[in-house]
């Protein structure tokens, strides 16, 4: 009878046997890699707009806070994308001819939508709500990032779940003084470590971990 | 063997069949997100015009008009307390500081960039105007200013009307005027 397999198959087999565990390993690592990846979460990655605003501009040079177009930031769930009517207020006079601003004026014509592109978006299943974040003492730059270095606007963090629990599972060593939330680049001036913990038991801040607070 | 090779294939079209976001974007509209079915691509429809939604008749002129019997009002239609005037100097540091600048007179930030200067508050004519002529001006809006009225609610303009008597008495108030106490921490400073 001849041989079924080939003399090198025993080198091959013992590979696949002990190789397995590395492989699925690998595989694994891979393919979790690939999942908090920029690729994946789109984190740091700035998105096209139909008009290239600046936060950097109106928020650093001209120091505009925050509510001033997210008007509805302080009391319900969505912060809000500011009408034209908004940008109109300045630049009915400033730039008002300006090309890159066209899209705007049209807009302010036609009362056709500008078409803005979501740089933040979480997935349907996941309850957000910014009013209560802010009212505990999570500032805007918290999530948002360096919100007044961005030219064009990015997404800071991944939006993963992992990320969002993070904060939940540590609120001390996030949270800062309410009068402070709409503040950038704001450092504390006591160790954080103390002024953290002062400030959950001060604002009632609970370890909100379970699934149903987000996933409801 | 064709078997197994066809089981992979089998699986391999499963798993990239299941890749689908259904649970991520579901058929339902977040604010301000798109919606083909209406001609102007918006989910979040505009008011029919003339809506009233209940309890917000709003029939209190004084409170929701700034004016009392057609004239602007020369009252505030509630209390000014200490904590509605910090309101106010917040609210008013958000929404009007870039143009009337913090302290009201006309040089905020937007109007170094080129916006046409509103007057300072400390003239006469506006030490002297009612308060109902701010709210009036905030809801309404006056020259190159465009109204508030859909960014300021009702009782923040008030307050903010409040807070612009502050400041106009803050640069207009003379010596012998300001209490004993305050004075001692002024000139200790």
């Amino acid at each position: 009878m001849a041989q079924i397999f080939h003399p090198s198959m025993n080198t091959f087999s013992k590979v696949t046997i002990f190789g397995s565990v590395f492989m699925i390993a690998g595989a694994l690592w891979f393919f979790l890699t690939v999942e908090r990846s920029s690729y994946v979460t789109q984190a740091k990655v700035v998105r096209e707009q139909p008009v290239p605003f600046s936060h950097k501009h109106h928020v650093a040079d001209l120091g505009i806070d925050c509510r001033y177009c997210h008007t509805s930031v302080e009391e319900t769930a969505f912060a809000g994308i500011p009408p034209t009517k908004t940008c109109m207020t300045c630049h009915s006079q400033i730039h008002a001819t300006a090309g890159m601003l066209e899209p705007v004026r049209e807009s302010w014509r036609t009362g056709k939508s500008i078409e803005w592109v979501r740089v933040h978006d979480l997935p349907d299943f996941v309850y957000f709500n910014h009013s209560i974040h802010l009212k505990k003492g999570v500032a805007c730059e918290t999530c948002h990032g360096p919100v007044g270095e961005m030219a064009l606007t990015w997404r800071e963090n991944s939006l993963n779940m992992e990320w969002c629990l993070d904060c939940h599972r540590d609120p001390e060593s996030n949270v800062r003084p309410r009068e402070e939330v709409f503040t950038l680049d704001w450092h504390p001036k006591t160790e954080q470590a103390v002024l953290g913990a002062r400030l959950v038991e001060d604002y009632d801040i609970q370890n909100l971990t379970n699934c149903s607070i987000c996933h409801r | 063997m064709l078997e197994s090779r066809m089981l992979l294939v089998l699986a391999i079209a499963g798993i990239m069949l299941s890749c689908r976001q259904d649970m991520h974007d579901q058929p339902r509209f977040e604010p301000l997100e798109m919606n083909s079915f209406f001609a102007d691509g918006r989910s979040s429809r505009p008011l029919v015009a003339g809506t009233v939604a209940r309890g917000q008749l709003n029939l209190d002129e004084h409170l929701y008009q700034g004016k009392v019997n057609g004239q602007l009002a020369t009252t505030f239609p509630f209390e000014i307390t200490a904590s509605v005037l910090t309101r106010g100097q917040e609210r008013y540091d958000i929404y009007c500081a870039p143009c009337h600048d913090v302290v009201g007179t006309g040089q905020g930030m937007i109007v170094q960039r080129g916006f046409r200067p509103p007057p300072s508050f400390h003239i006469d004519r506006l030490r002297n105007a009612p308060p109902g002529h701010f709210f009036d001006v905030i809801s309404n809006g006056l020259g190159a200013m465009y109204d508030y009225s859909e960014r300021v609610k009702v009782r923040d303009r008030w307050a903010i009307s409040a807070y612009i008597r502050v400041l106009q008495l803050s640069q207009n108030t003379a010596i012998e005027d300001v209490p004993a106490e305050v004075l001692k921490d002024l000139s200790t400073e």
